[in-house]
């Protein structure tokens, strides 16, 4: 028989407590995929954040770090200094990474730290219950902007793919969704050229995706990736913003 | 023997570094020594101070609020430390910008022209030098080779020529409070 | 090795070192900026690594970083900077990571002043940070005190798997008092870190590593607690140390701790011109404090009192109290903020307290 597909051993056997039809699953397997690919399991450390995603370390079958909410990239540049021979990746929401971990964020981006950076952007707090995040879209409501969210109270949403490209240390910078095939192929490729960007030690590598909450936006998972599509993508445009890597 | 020393002057007039060569040569002759400086923003142009203890006896304490010499580089030194010197102790007083006289009548006085002497030598640079031979010569409290190699180890060998200018700067303020 | 004149910040880096710490991460702050300023010069040159974080929340979780890759790790810092750290070490804590973080203590609250001070004893030794723990805390009263205890305390870190503190303040750190490094060598077996994420070989036979203070049911939680409690118990019964000086037959014990203890043995010099003997017991651990030290010097027939002397509005008062017991009586002289009291003022007090 055959073999046509078949799963990562990057992600252990134990069974995802994501909410059904989130996308945390499709990126956590891209991202396993990628290490299987590159041959680097042996080599990475995974530092995993507070949020839906806290319990990363039962499912990415490396060596795994829990970090405190919003200081991955510190806990990780830890990791990577006392071996730079070491993969590192954060995984982060965008409570954990554009909220209470901007600082930790921006610093290893402009320290030009040899991390890669799995960043996800739902436009919510997921595990608290749905409250409002700095990537809430305008109008959204969530637990803490029950009208919708209002700019002139709490401002606009924070873009980070692009607030991180113009910091010099910065290497790799892409935007992708998981809302259709054709985007999470692309989205996979991305982080490949991110882990790729580390291992050639050119810098700071971040990849922000795009996903759904289908849970805390009150959708169905199908009607959550339309949202994303017609919502999201337009106030967070997909594409690279920084690649040093093609530059001459 | 033990002596407690109290160093102060504006900042730049090299008051830290005398407190240090102090402490340095004792050390070299086997004694117990604490060099303790003011820190933070009152380094920052303004004045500085340190104190020394040089002991024979492990030092207890080496933070002094009272103190067998102080050594005023300026007015203000003054000002602030001439009541911490203990009855019967030693204050040294830069008369070359310290217009004023000692109130205290139960120490010891000695009136320093360190500028003077540093001019003299061609190099106002070496006036805490002056006033460190003048304490040397009045306390006995280290000799002056030690401070000398306590010198040479804080200038590094490339700044070794600059010892015999130090040396006569020592030796000139010694001479100056000599009756 | 011959006698070096040295800055308390520069010879604890210095020690650290040769303890065989090669990584640090810290944030300048007045009076510590000595220490991440010789570990930035030295570091590269002995194959480690310094990094100047963007804040204390980042050196100290950098800290945790190193530490959960097995490196022998360590940060420094003064009240505020400690502050903020409190939240990576009650992480450390959870996590059962070992570091060193020293506190060179200033005076409180809020930004305060930056001399020396003793105010942050409670913060220090009852944790810090949220959560049930402590870290080992370890108070040097000379440079060459806290040169000696580097050693220890970061094998003391690696033992019980626990962040330790060297609890120090502005004098200890800005004066130089010559100094002699020892070579230095462990005198405890170290366990191996087998424990630590530094990249998994699914053949090795190792178990994948999992760095963590999460533990969501009820159970784990508990289990993890018993096991720091358990720790912590060895730690209490035998792990304190503290100096007693001039304590047989004395009339009254001074507690002190740190530079306030030197000088209360000038105090007691002074005392002891006016005929009275006064005893020092002076805690080099200040958690766990040294409670059958104390005890066994305080239930002496000659023992009238003891006097707790701090720089602080009396906060290891407490831990005396609770040694005593009610047995007899126990006093409190110092202020809060940072001034420090001197000999005299002390003898004076101890002299009062006598007649009173």
């Amino acid at each position: 028989m055959q073999t046509v597909f078949k799963k990562t051993p990057v992600l252990t056997d134990a069974i995802l407590h994501y909410c059904p039809g989130c996308g945390h699953g499709i990126v956590h397997r891209l991202v396993a995929e990628v290490i299987e690919e590159l041959g680097i399991q042996d080599r990475t450390v995974a530092y995993v954040p507070v949020g839906c995603a806290v319990f990363g370390y039962k499912y990415f079958n490396v060596d795994s770090v829990e970090a405190a909410h919003g200081r991955a990239p510190a806990a990780a540049t830890g990791t990577k200094r006392t071996d730079p021979n070491r993969v590192v990746f954060t995984y982060q929401g965008d409570g954990d990474l554009a909220s209470i971990g901007a600082a930790e964020i921006v610093h290893a981006a402009h320290r030009g730290e040899k991390i890669t950076t799995i960043f996800i952007n739902n436009a919510i707090y997921g595990m608290t219950g749905g409250q409002m995040a700095p990537t809430t879209l305008v109008g959204q409501k969530t637990t803490t902007s029950p009208y919708g969210r209002d700019e002139n109270h709490c401002g606009k949403p924070i873009r980070i793919a692009e607030m991180l490209a113009t910091i010099e240390g910065s290497a790799y910078i892409e935007r992708v969704a998981v809302n259709t095939p054709a985007n999470i192929v692309k989205a996979k490729k991305a982080i490949k050229n991110a882990f790729e960007c580390q291992l050639a030690g050119k810098g700071f590598s971040l990849v922000e995706v795009l996903s759904n909450c289908p849970t805390n936006w009150g959708m169905s998972p199908v009607e959550s990736m339309e949202w994303l599509e017609q919502n999201m993508i337009p106030y967070y445009p997909l594409g690279v913003k920084k690649d040093i890597t093609k530059e001459v | 023997m033990l002596w407690t020393n109290i160093f102060a002057g504006f900042g730049g007039q090299g008051v830290l570094l005398i407190g240090q060569l102090l402490a340095y040569a004792g050390m070299y002759e086997g004694k117990n020594v604490s060099w303790l400086p003011s820190y933070g923003p009152e380094m920052r142009g303004g004045t500085a101070n340190c104190s020394v203890v040089v002991s024979d006896e492990p030092i207890a304490s080496p933070v002094l609020s009272m103190a067998d010499c102080v050594i005023a580089m300026n007015t203000p030194s003054l000002d602030k430390f001439e009541s911490c010197v203990n009855p019967g102790g030693k204050l040294f007083i830069n008369s070359s910008i310290i217009e004023k006289k000692a109130t205290r009548t139960d120490i010891e006085v000695y009136y320093v022209p360190c500028n003077e002497v540093a001019d003299q030598l061609g190099n106002p640079k070496v006036a805490n030098m002056a006033m460190l031979g003048a304490y040397l010569e009045a306390t006995k409290a280290a000799k002056t080779e030690s401070v000398l190699d306590a010198l040479l180890y804080k200038l590094g060998e490339k700044k070794a020529h600059l010892i015999p200018l130090n040396r006569e700067a020592i030796e000139k303020g010694a001479e100056s409070i000599k009756k | 090795m011959a006698k070096k004149l040295m800055k308390g910040c520069e010879a604890v880096a210095e020690a650290a070192i040769q303890a065989g710490c090669h990584y640090f991460f810290g944030y300048p702050i007045t009076p510590q900026n000595d220490i991440p300023e010789y570990m930035a010069a030295r570091l590269p040159k002995v194959g480690g690594c310094f990094l100047q974080a963007e804040s204390e929340v980042a050196a100290i979780n950098m800290v945790y970083g190193a530490a959960a890759s097995g490196a022998r790790v360590m940060t420094s810092s003064s009240s505020p900077g400690v502050s903020l750290k409190q939240e990576g070490m009650s992480y450390l804590a959870g996590a059962e990571l070992p570091c060193v973080v020293v506190n060179m203590v200033r005076g409180g609250p809020g930004l305060g002043s930056i001399q020396p001070s003793q105010g942050d004893y409670f913060q220090a030794t009852r944790g810090g940070g949220h959560g049930d723990y402590h870290p080992i805390v370890l108070a040097p009263s000379s440079v060459q005190e806290a040169v000696d205890m580097m050693q220890d305390a970061f094998d003391l870190a690696d033992v019980y798997r626990t962040p330790v503190m060297i609890l120090a303040d502005g004098i200890i750190g800005q004066m130089m008092e010559p100094v002699e490094f020892h070579e230095s060598t462990s005198k405890r077996e170290l366990p191996k870190k087998d424990w630590a994420a530094t990249g998994w070989n699914p053949a090795s036979g190792r178990p994948r590593a999992i760095v963590n203070s999460l533990y969501i049911e009820v159970d784990e939680l508990q289990e993890l607690n018993d096991r720091l409690q358990a720790r912590y118990k060895i730690i209490r019964e035998t792990e304190a140390k503290a100096e007693l000086y001039n304590t047989d037959g004395a009339e009254i014990i001074v507690c002190a701790y740190g530079t306030v203890a030197r000088i209360c043995k000038s105090a007691i010099a002074i005392c002891e011109k006016k005929g009275v003997k006064v005893g020092l017991v002076r805690p080099i651990t200040v958690w766990p404090f040294p409670e059958k030290q104390l005890k066994e010097v305080m239930d002496q027939p000659s023992v009238k009192k003891a006097i707790t002397v701090e720089i602080s509005a009396g906060q290891m008062v407490e831990d005396v109290r609770l040694t005593v017991n009610g047995a007899k009586p126990v006093e409190f002289f110092g202020k809060p903020g940072s001034y420090t009291p001197t000999a005299e003022e002390i003898a004076e007090y101890i002299m009062k307290s006598r007649e009173a």
